[in-house]
């Protein structure tokens, strides 16, 4: 077992060094991010002058050979040019805003998706499934971006009962400036509306669609057959019989859709104009913030490793058969 | 338990009182926000504003582009090569500490450390304290932009500045990365000191109660900035009445705002001027002056201001705008179609040639837009344009380089006199004096005598009659394609007296704002 862990980590660090290795090589491509720094007057001379002092002009591999040396010694990712402070403070920074994000998204479409899926399966045929399932393929087609401004015009241009922009009053969680969270105040929550709504509408109508199936199929089983024969009454058979056993793919599934949510705050993060990871991304993108970058991929990286790592050590010793597949 | 609650509401409704009363919070979106609290760590047109909000410079411009004494109440000059200031008295500093020369003299000295600012003060030769209320500011040589540059010399609190700070670093340190005081921390003389400050999220200030300008009519006691990056999320903002101003107003929302009966529209004329670059280091047939004229007739200017612009910008001919010192009045846009074919006939590139084309997609208003216009105008002279665009982070690189036949550069003259464009954009490129550092080859020896000997005229009439020889000169030589100098434009609330604070130099000096 322990050969098997140890494995697993030497996979991970490999996989984390080829990843930074890539991003390192590519990075020219993103720009000069001294030209940001300073003003239009600044001769090429002091710029380069700055680049050097920044490290920017040694070797590719003194640079990334620093950079690992850094990272694997002191934790030590490097600093942003852009926000002038440790990479590593910028993104922890930053999460807070996005975990909110996704968590308020997360609770739309689990209080959503429930109800009008279970419903939309029993009552295929009943006007409020045919809207459900003809609106969730409006959706789906729709991008987010789209949806996001048609709900800031009407809900905060036109009605003005919700805010357009940003995340509102923010209080300390922890009391040392770490997590800064909009859930405690009203004005925060209600920034949270609108995005997480124009967030949710991806992946709501992909749930309500997953739950009408699945359920549908349980309905068509055997045990199902057998309930009503023994004279269950409907409701029992619908939630106790066939709803837990629909739940279990869709949690899976669900686990899995939460990670790839975080990916597409992106661009709701833009338009709301949200301080979250995303709109950091953006903004490093924008401004040819290399270090940050670098170090945003990386942390990105060694999230989705160890996450998997864990997964893999856990079905280890769940399931040892895994194991013995491993060794061969 | 009653009574407990009585208590309780009466408590907040007298809380509730005392925070309303005369209390004008103004919530302003911007496309950015400044880098930091350093006044003289960038030189970059967010930096100033922060700049005239929380510190004030000796002089400052007028919407008239006068100058308009601040804490310097008089000047005299003494002679050619020095300029005497008189500095207003019973000024105080954020941090309490009395506002006199050595402010003055100190402030100086850093700007002169900073890389962004030392090209600036390069024609000076030092700062020297008279008394405790008089400083004197000497030149290496006549110079006659003096107070144009003193419009520059924001005092910073030298007694706040000096010593070190709890990581054992002198406070006064001006750095581009790393931690340093003056990135987090600021004390000037202005209207507003900073109370919160999250990069890229929130800058709040509150009004400086002991604030030397008691005349100013200006009433915002809480200043609260907001960096919106997205155009449409910036006049969403405004629309839905979260914020009081923005700017800049993406032209294709200017008619969205100007209907809507809850906020205004405010424009004022700029002075960057947009333009392409011919190379003819690279293209020959940018060496023959009939060629350059066949382009500069070819484009339609006016067309793209009218359609692109949406006349949110004026036409332009040559190099410095309307109010500027070499401004001529003569030079007009030229776009002729047939004078074009002409040209380029008599030059003999009756069939055309193809070149290569870059501009940015997110520098200037509109700027990828202009640029495919003028890629179809060019075609139907016969010059096939192969066009790319490229974010800003990239296309510097590029331009430093000079990659590409034709290239966008827009300016604007920071000393907001008209030899600065000669300067940088026309003087033939040198890289041991710096001339021309954004020229892409054209040259021509008369402009740069005349500009070298408009920098130490102090006599203005024959520094107007030089500094327009060479708008002349380059009109004849058609040195570059002119398109126009952007306008600034705010959108506000119906409330927000906009029109008085703001000049073309888009610093606008929320300090003597007024919201009714």
């Amino acid at each position: 077992m322990i050969a098997f862990i140890i494995r697993r980590i030497l996979q991970a660090v490999v996989v984390m060094l080829v990843i930074s290795l890539v991003v390192f090589a590519i990075k020219k491509e993103f720009g000069d991010p001294v030209r940001d720094l300073v003003g239009e007057r600044v001769t090429p001379e002091e710029r380069q002058q700055i680049a050097d002092k920044m490290g920017l002009n040694d070797p590719f591999l003194i640079q990334y050979g620093r950079f690992v040396k850094n990272a694997v010694t002191q934790g030590d990712l490097g600093r942003s040019f852009l926000y002038n402070k440790p990479n590593l403070e910028v993104i922890v920074n930053h999460a807070p805003a996005t975990i909110e994000l996704v968590l308020g998204t997360a609770l739309i479409i689990i209080v959503l998706s429930l109800p009008l899926g279970v419903y939309c399966a029993l009552k295929p045929r009943s006007w409020l499934s045919r809207f459900t399932m003809s609106f969730s393929t409006l959706g789906v087609s729709m991008p987010v971006f789209l949806t996001a401004i048609l709900l800031i015009y009407l809900f905060a241009v036109h009605w003005r009962i919700l805010p357009s922009y940003g995340r509102g009053e923010t209080v300390d969680l922890f009391g040392n400036g770490i997590w800064m969270t909009g859930l405690l105040t009203i004005d925060g929550l209600k920034h949270l509306i609108l995005p997480c709504i124009s967030l949710s509408t991806l992946m709501l109508p992909l749930f309500i669609r997953l739950i009408r199936s699945e359920m549908m199929e349980v309905l068509e089983t055997e045990y199902i057959k057998y309930a009503w024969a023994k004279g269950l009454s409907p409701k029992r058979v619908w939630l106790v019989h066939a709803f837990k056993n629909t739940l279990l793919p869709v949690i899976t599934v669900f686990g899995v859709q939460i990670g790839i949510m975080f990916a597409f705050t992106l661009l709701t993060e833009l338009v709301f104009q949200w301080p979250g990871m995303g709109f950091m991304f953006l903004e490093a993108v924008n401004r040819a913030d290399l270090s940050l970058l670098i170090a945003y991929l990386v942390v990105v990286a060694a999230l989705f490793v160890v996450v998997n790592t864990v997964v893999d050590i856990l079905y280890g010793f769940i399931n040892p058969t895994v194991r013995i597949a491993g060794t061969k | 338990m009653k009574k407990l609650l009585l208590t309780v509401l009466s408590v907040f409704m007298v809380m509730s009182l005392t925070v309303s009363a005369g209390a004008k919070t103004f919530k302003m979106g911007l496309d950015a926000d400044p880098v930091s609290l350093d006044p003289q760590v960038q030189l970059s047109g967010g930096m100033l504003q922060l700049s005239h909000w929380v510190f004030d410079p000796l002089v400052r411009w007028t919407q008239d582009m006068e100058f308009e004494p601040r804490l310097a109440t008089s000047w005299e000059r003494l002679d050619d090569l020095t300029m005497r200031f008189h500095l207003r008295k019973g000024v105080k500093f954020h941090s309490g500490n009395d506002f006199t020369a050595k402010d003055v003299k100190w402030s100086f000295d850093r700007m002169r450390k900073s890389v962004d600012f030392k090209g600036l003060l390069e024609p000076f030769e030092g700062c020297y304290i008279v008394d405790d209320y008089t400083v004197d500011v000497k030149t290496k040589k006549a110079y006659p932009l003096v107070l144009n540059m003193a419009t520059y010399f924001f005092a910073m609190d030298s007694e706040f500045y000096t010593g070190t700070d709890e990581n054992g670093q002198p406070k006064d340190a001006i750095l581009k990365i790393g931690e340093s005081f003056a990135l987090n921390n600021a004390s000037g003389t202005g209207p507003f000191i900073v109370t919160n400050r999250q990069h890229n999220v929130i800058l709040e200030m509150k009004r400086f109660e002991d604030y030397w300008d008691t005349n100013s009519p200006g009433n915002v006691t809480e200043f609260i900035l907001s960096p919106i990056k997205e155009n449409a999320t910036r006049v969403a903002a405004l629309l839905s009445g979260g914020v009081d101003w923005i700017s800049p107003v993406p032209p294709q929302d200017f008619a969205r705002i100007q209907s809507d009966d809850k906020v205004k529209l405010v424009n004022i004329n700029g002075g960057r001027i947009i333009t392409f670059q011919m190379n003819p280091n690279r293209v020959e047939a940018f060496k023959d002056v009939r060629v350059r004229q066949a382009i500069v007739h070819a484009v339609n200017n006016e067309g793209i201001v009218k359609q692109i612009m949406k006349g949110t910008a004026t036409v332009a001919a040559q190099q410095g705008p309307e109010g500027y010192l070499g401004y001529k009045e003569n030079l007009t846009p030229r776009y002729d179609l047939e004078k074009a074919k002409a040209l380029m006939k008599e030059a003999g590139y009756e069939n055309g040639f193809e070149i290569s084309m870059m501009a940015p997609n997110n520098r200037y208003v509109n700027d990828a837009k202009i640029a495919e216009a003028t890629a179809q105008m060019l075609g139907r002279i016969g010059i096939k344009v192969n066009l790319k665009t490229l974010p800003k982070a990239q296309y510097w690189n590029e331009y430093d380089d000079r990659a590409a036949d034709m290239m966008m550069i827009g300016w604007h003259s920071d000393t907001e006199d008209s030899g600065n464009f000669s300067e940088f954009l026309t003087m033939c490129p040198n890289a041991e004096t710096g001339y021309g550092q954004y020229n892409s080859g054209y040259c021509n020896p008369k402009v740069d005598e005349l500009t070298i000997a408009a920098q130490s005229e102090t006599d203005m009439e024959k520094r107007k009659a030089m500094l327009q020889e060479i708008e002349q000169i380059l009109y004849d030589d058609a040195a570059f394609v002119p398109f126009h100098w952007q306008n600034h434009s705010y959108g506000v609330k119906k409330n927000v007296q906009a029109q008085p604070v703001i000049n073309a130099q888009n610093f606008p000096y929320i300090g003597d704002l007024v919201i009714e």
